[in-house]
């Protein structure tokens, strides 16, 4: 069996700028990655190739084994690959409601009706059911740009995650929380990744998010994958330490990884 | 080989006509993200202006040479005046705004000001014949040319070096460029972008009623004029890239030459011929063909 | 309250078409110009809730008219019926193969290429003798399945005729609206990327949506060219498309009504204006149109929102 992805020797390069270079990555069902590493290490750059958003100047990506270079965001999605943005990416002048129905009708029904109403009131049941699992539900009528950055964040997970990718990327989803939310929209988005049994990649600067959250650790520096391993494991590679979390981590009375832990749910 | 000629004379007259109608155009566009609309008013307003004041000056029977003064000096100031007046009394409010509101904005200025031309100088067309007979005609290979006509040519060259020059050379034009290229890193560089914006607006409304005013001796200057230069300005400047000097240039001379061979070749399909070629340059390159593409960020 | 609104827009097309048949000639007359002028615009809303602003649906509209004058003229179709499906078929082809390329672009890009195309028309139209170059020619009147009215009746019947289809495209319009194609308007309007990673495709969503205002701004340029017994190049011409764009805002992109109301409005204050000062009636559109950006963005129909939140506070 074919891994759920897989990259093979991936290089982008921005004219003389290394951006990624030599990434040799697998990941299967159900794995939970954290991706770290400080800003310009090629995070993003990975998310963005493996999404489509940028074609990588060398190398290949594998999603089920079939290749996806070329192909549009668009294209990529349709195979089955989630992602979430740094900065949610929502339709900002409508309301949560109309976000979440717009994601359902593109992502899950797939057919662009003309004549049958949007808000019916099936569909806006199946909505509320799932805003209701993001713990966002109180905010349904409320037009998404005057809403926190953290409830933007979680719909922009929801949204992404309608159409049950097998991959999902989700690019630094605390940054931008308030230091006491981050436990729990990572709780909240960690029981629907699981729920789902998705690959789940999260990049993310705070290591006790990484460390609570991760079963394995992706460590990027440089444009290129620094370590790859147990979370751990990586986390107290003393090169890690070093390069990436630039001190030093005190790993004893840190929760075990793959333990949600209940304190902030 | 006398039709060549003749394609290639009335190209690069053509050329550098659009040139000159356009380079104020792209300009504006370069700095202050606005396409304006109402370049094309400007234009009319100068030909209207430099005619009016050619026809009064001859009427004195003054020094016909100084003629060529009082129709580039009338046009200029009515262009500057009134592109302070739509600067300084209205765009500069409007700073900030969506680049489709923008054109919605000129496009009211364009209205407002094609019947302030009429009520000015009413609807009958005008004439200022004068400096453009006055200069002769040349002729070789059998052609017959007016001079006028080389004489714009040599004015484009002026107006696309004197350009070059202020854009590259001197301190007001390099800070010009860093705004072009970075409004908000010229924003926290210092610089005063709001009076850049005022004097590359009144640089531009100046350009375009130049264009009018040398543009007014060859022709009869008439109501509606200044409506239809400012879709052909735009299919020039957009070949190019919007918002690039030299672009323009490039743009011009395509146009020019595409549309003088069509006249001379095939008359029935001149104005079809420019968007033509529009239409081409777009389909392969979307940008234009100087423009650098730049991706959202997210 | 939808339902209220749908209802209302019933009414409206009633009370038109009844005063429409009352009212003397000339206003009868104006009454379907803004009909069809209505229909362009409501094809422009459809637009520009995708955040698109057309300078160019003036293309659609000659095609439109000249379409029903060809029909009418040159191979002697005066059924209207037909006249409408032809010129709805040629406009949706053209669209189709415009739009491969025009649907690309957005912002400033979208509203100057829609205008240089319409241009490439209006430069074609007015090169050709055998349509009458600048001056156009004349339209014949209309029959409806066998029945010719005359040059009396015709026009009644061409008024009738639009206000059928303006009730009826209205209410399509609205349920278009209010379904997954319309909204995914505002989302393209509002995200682009977030509807690709949907899986939606944003080209597709902006050329059908461009293809129906083609097909809604032919079916005006019909209306108009069968009401006025003219058709000439000034149809294709940017101004023209600059007035619908004029209207549009007027109206504001709220509600379906709201184009057809502006459009009413527009043609009134026009022939208003024109016989009290014609050399202004460009100048108060300028200001008006200045007036509108600054003071409602939103347009006309934020006066009726406004009225309705006030009588909701009321209530509540």
């Amino acid at each position: 069996m074919s891994a759920l992805l897989k990259t093979v020797n991936l290089e982008r390069t921005f004219g003389a700028v290394t951006a990624a270079t030599d990434i040799n990555v697998e990941l299967n069902s159900g794995e939970i990655v954290g991706v770290i590493g400080s800003n310009g290490a090629g995070k993003t750059t990975f998310i963005n190739m493996v999404t489509g958003y940028i074609q990588p100047s060398g190398g290949d990506i594998l999603v089920r084994g079939e290749s996806i270079i070329g192909k549009s965001p668009r294209e990529v999605s349709l195979a089955g690959v989630g992602r979430s943005f740094q900065v949610a990416q929502l339709f900002q002048e409508l309301t949560v409601l109309d976000n979440m129905l717009i994601a359902f009708g593109f992502s899950v029904d797939r057919k662009l009706s003309f004549l049958n109403p949007l808000r019916s009131a099936e569909k806006i049941e199946k909505a509320q059911a799932v805003l209701r699992e993001y713990e966002i539900e109180q905010y349904t009528d409320e037009v998404v740009s005057t809403l926190p950055q953290g409830v933007r964040k979680l719909l922009d997970i929801a949204m992404a995650m309608l159409s049950n990718p097998g991959l999902m990327l989700l690019d630094e989803p605390t940054s931008g929380v308030a230091i006491e939310d981050k436990f729990t929209l990572m709780d909240t988005v960690m029981a629907a990744v699981r729920k789902s049994d998705a690959a789940t990649m999260f990049v993310e600067h705070d290591m006790e998010v990484v460390l609570r959250y991760a079963d394995r650790v992706l460590a990027f520096y440089d444009g290129r994958v620094l370590a790859d391993g147990p979370t751990q494991k990586v986390l107290s590679d003393p090169k890690v330490q070093e390069l990436v979390v630039g001190h030093h981590l005190d790993l004893s009375d840190s929760a075990p990884a793959t333990t949600k832990e209940s304190g902030h749910a | 080989m006398k039709q060549l000629i003749a394609i290639l004379v009335d190209g690069s007259v053509y050329a550098s006509w659009l040139f000159i109608i356009s380079a104020g155009l792209t300009l504006i566009y370069g700095v202050m993200r606005i396409l304006n609309m109402s370049h094309g008013s400007f234009y009319a307003l100068g030909a209207y202006s430099g005619a009016a004041m050619v026809g009064w000056y001859f009427s004195t029977g003054s020094v016909p040479w100084f003629s060529f003064v009082a129709l580039i000096g009338a046009a200029l100031v009515a262009g500057i005046t009134v592109g302070l007046l739509v600067e300084r009394g209205l765009l500069r409010f409007m700073y900030g705004r969506d680049e489709v509101v923008m054109i919605l904005v000129t496009y009211a200025v364009l209205l407002i000001m094609e019947d302030a031309i009429k009520l000015i100088w009413g609807v009958e067309p005008y004439f200022a014949y004068q400096p453009y007979t006055m200069l002769g005609r040349t002729k070789f290979a059998g052609l017959s040319f007016a001079n006028y006509d080389f004489m714009l040519i040599g004015v484009s060259i002026l107006i696309g070096l004197a350009l070059w020059y202020g854009l590259n050379r001197t301190r007001n034009g390099k800070l010009l460029r860093v705004v072009i290229h970075d409004r908000e890193i010229a924003g926290a560089l210092g610089i005063n972008v709001s009076r850049i914006f005022t004097i590359t607006f009144l640089i531009g409304a100046g350009i375009g009623a130049l264009a009018g005013a040398l543009t007014a001796p060859g022709l009869s200057v008439v109501p509606g004029m200044g409506i239809e230069v400012i879709v052909l300005a735009f299919a020039v400047v957009v070949i190019g890239g919007l918002g690039s000097i030299s672009g323009a240039l490039v743009g011009a001379l395509i146009v020019g030459m595409a549309r003088a061979t069509a006249v001379h070749l095939y008359p029935e399909v001149e104005l079809f011929v420019i968007y033509a070629v529009m239409g081409l340059v777009l389909a392969f390159r979307p940008q234009g063909l100087f423009a650098v593409a730049n991706a959202r960020k997210i | 309250m939808k339902t209220k609104s749908l209802a209302l827009l019933f009414i409206l097309g009633l009370a038109i078409l009844a005063g429409g048949l009352l009212l003397p000639q000339w206003m009868s007359y104006l009454f379907t110009i803004a009909m069809g002028k209505g229909l362009v615009v409501l094809g422009l809303v459809l637009l520009m809730r995708a955040g698109l602003v057309s300078f160019g649906q003036g293309l659609y509209y000659c095609v439109g008219a000249y379409v029903a004058g060809m029909l009418t003229q040159f191979a002697e179709v005066t059924d209207i019926l037909l006249i409408l499906l032809a010129s709805i078929s040629v406009s949706v082809v053209i669209a189709a193969i415009i739009g491969l390329l025009l649907c690309r672009y957005r912002e400033i890009f979208f509203a100057m290429f829609s205008m240089a195309f319409s241009m490439i028309l209006y430069g074609l139209l007015v090169r050709m003798q055998v349509l009458g170059s600048t001056d156009g020619f004349n339209v014949a009147n209309p029959s409806l399945l066998g029945w010719a009215p005359g040059p009396e009746g015709a026009s009644d019947l061409v008024l009738a005729v639009a206000v059928f289809l303006v009730v009826s495209l209205g209410i399509l319009a609205w349920r278009y609206l209010n379904s997954l194609s319309g909204y995914a308007g505002e989302a393209v309007r509002e995200n682009e990327i977030r509807l690709e990673y949907l899986g939606g495709s944003v080209f597709k969503v902006v050329y059908v949506k461009y293809i129906i205002a083609a097909a809604l701004a032919a079916i005006g340029g019909t209306v108009t060219a069968l009401v006025s017994g003219h058709v000439d190049p000034e149809m294709a011409y940017w101004t023209t498309s600059g007035e619908f764009v004029f209207i549009a805002l007027m109206g504001g992109t709220a509600h379906v009504a709201a184009p057809i109301i502006a459009a009413v409005l527009f043609e009134a204050l026009r022939t208003y204006a024109f016989a009290v000062a014609p050399y202004t009636w460009q100048m108060i559109l300028g200001f008006a149109l200045l007036a509108i950006i600054l003071f409602m963005p939103s347009g006309l129909w934020s006066l009726v929102e406004r009225f309705q939140n006030k009588k909701a506070r009321k209530t509540t």
